[in-house]
């Protein structure tokens, strides 16, 4: 592939991956065409439920960019958060809607300026409880199983943030 | 200017995120399909074992947490039991063993392998706890 000014284009790795997975559709095709058809339909079905989240994710990454200093960062979810930042995270991680994949860009910038390891990990821990859900989850496994594994996530979401930080920072200190 | 400078950053973002995430979601309604018939055959009825095998299941399955309580009902139906049935629910929402690299592309490969990993571990602990708390009260 070559750009504007001639020079050849690298396929980045996210590129790459698709043109393996379509790959892969193809040759499943081949053997059994039923499956990949299904499997493309629930693909499509799913991608246009994450659109308009995509938007409004691109929407709240841009005010994110804006509002999130590095400073305003390490106060709310850094290092100087303190329990705040642990209660921001929990909250948050239950409030908000749409898969975790969408909102690893989004995340992935909060890092970047400051957001702990710790609060990261609880916070997509949370993100188990989803309350629309909960209504599915008491019909399917009963009230009292929905409130003790409910609470449980948010208890060990805590656990949770400690030990993935404690060994990710650990394994970067014998790594230099 | 600072509204023009954080578009163009988003964008940016998002042109690396977007290929991953639709290879990504595409890899795993092939699995998804692919699976959904053999879930209920591949639990053995070991108290010890099937909370594993569950676990194990749900870190390789994918989609919105609703589809495991779906599965989950459905398995629990089909003799399964619940210890399995919440192991394999809780590693469904908490391990993405299919989005591990775009987890990783965004928040870093170290931070993302140890989360996944220890939210395996958990999967089977909550499992435990949950059935003995229910059992206690």
């Amino acid at each position: 592939m070559e750009n504007k000014n001639g020079k050849s284009k690298k396929l980045t790795g996210g590129m790459k991956l698709l043109f393996i997975v379509l790959a892969l559709y193809f040759i499943v095709g081949i053997f059994n065409l039923q499956l990949a058809k299904e499997a493309a339909f629930s693909f499509f079905y799913m991608l246009l439920k994450i659109i308009p989240i995509l938007f409004i994710v691109f929407i709240v990454m841009i005010g994110a960019d804006i509002y999130f200093t590095k400073e305003k960062t390490g106060r709310f979810v850094g290092n100087e958060s303190g329990i705040k930042g642990w209660i921001y995270a929990i909250i948050s991680g239950i409030l908000i809607s749409g898969p975790p994949y969408i909102l690893y860009p989004l995340l992935g910038n909060l890092k970047k300026r400051g957001m702990k390891n710790s609060l990261l990990a609880a916070l997509l821990y949370n993100r188990n409880i989803k309350i629309p859900f909960i209504p599915v989850m008491i019909y399917y496994f009963s009230l009292k199983f929905t409130i003790v594994i409910s609470v449980y996530i948010i208890i060990f979401s805590i656990f949770n943030g400690i030990l993935v930080s404690v060994i990710v920072e650990k394994s970067l200190t014998k790594s230099l | 200017m600072q509204i023009k400078q954080s578009i163009k950053k988003t964008i940016q973002v998002f042109k690396t995120a977007l290929p991953i995430m639709v290879g990504m979601l595409l890899l795993i309604n092939l699995l998804n399909v692919f699976l959904k018939d053999y879930y209920s055959t591949v639990f053995t009825g070991n108290v010890l074992l099937d909370p594993f095998i569950g676990s194990l299941l749900g870190s390789v399955s994918f989609g919105i947490p609703v589809t495991s309580y779906i599965v989950g009902g459905e398995l629990l139906l089909e003799g399964v039991s619940l210890l399995a049935v919440t192991a394999f629910i809780m590693a469904w929402t908490t391990v993405g063993l299919a989005m591990l690299p775009l987890e990783a592309s965004f928040l870093g490969k170290r931070f993302a392998l140890t989360r996944n990993i220890v939210n395996f571990i958990f999967s089977l602990i909550i499992a435990v706890l949950v059935i003995y708390t229910l059992k206690v009260f």
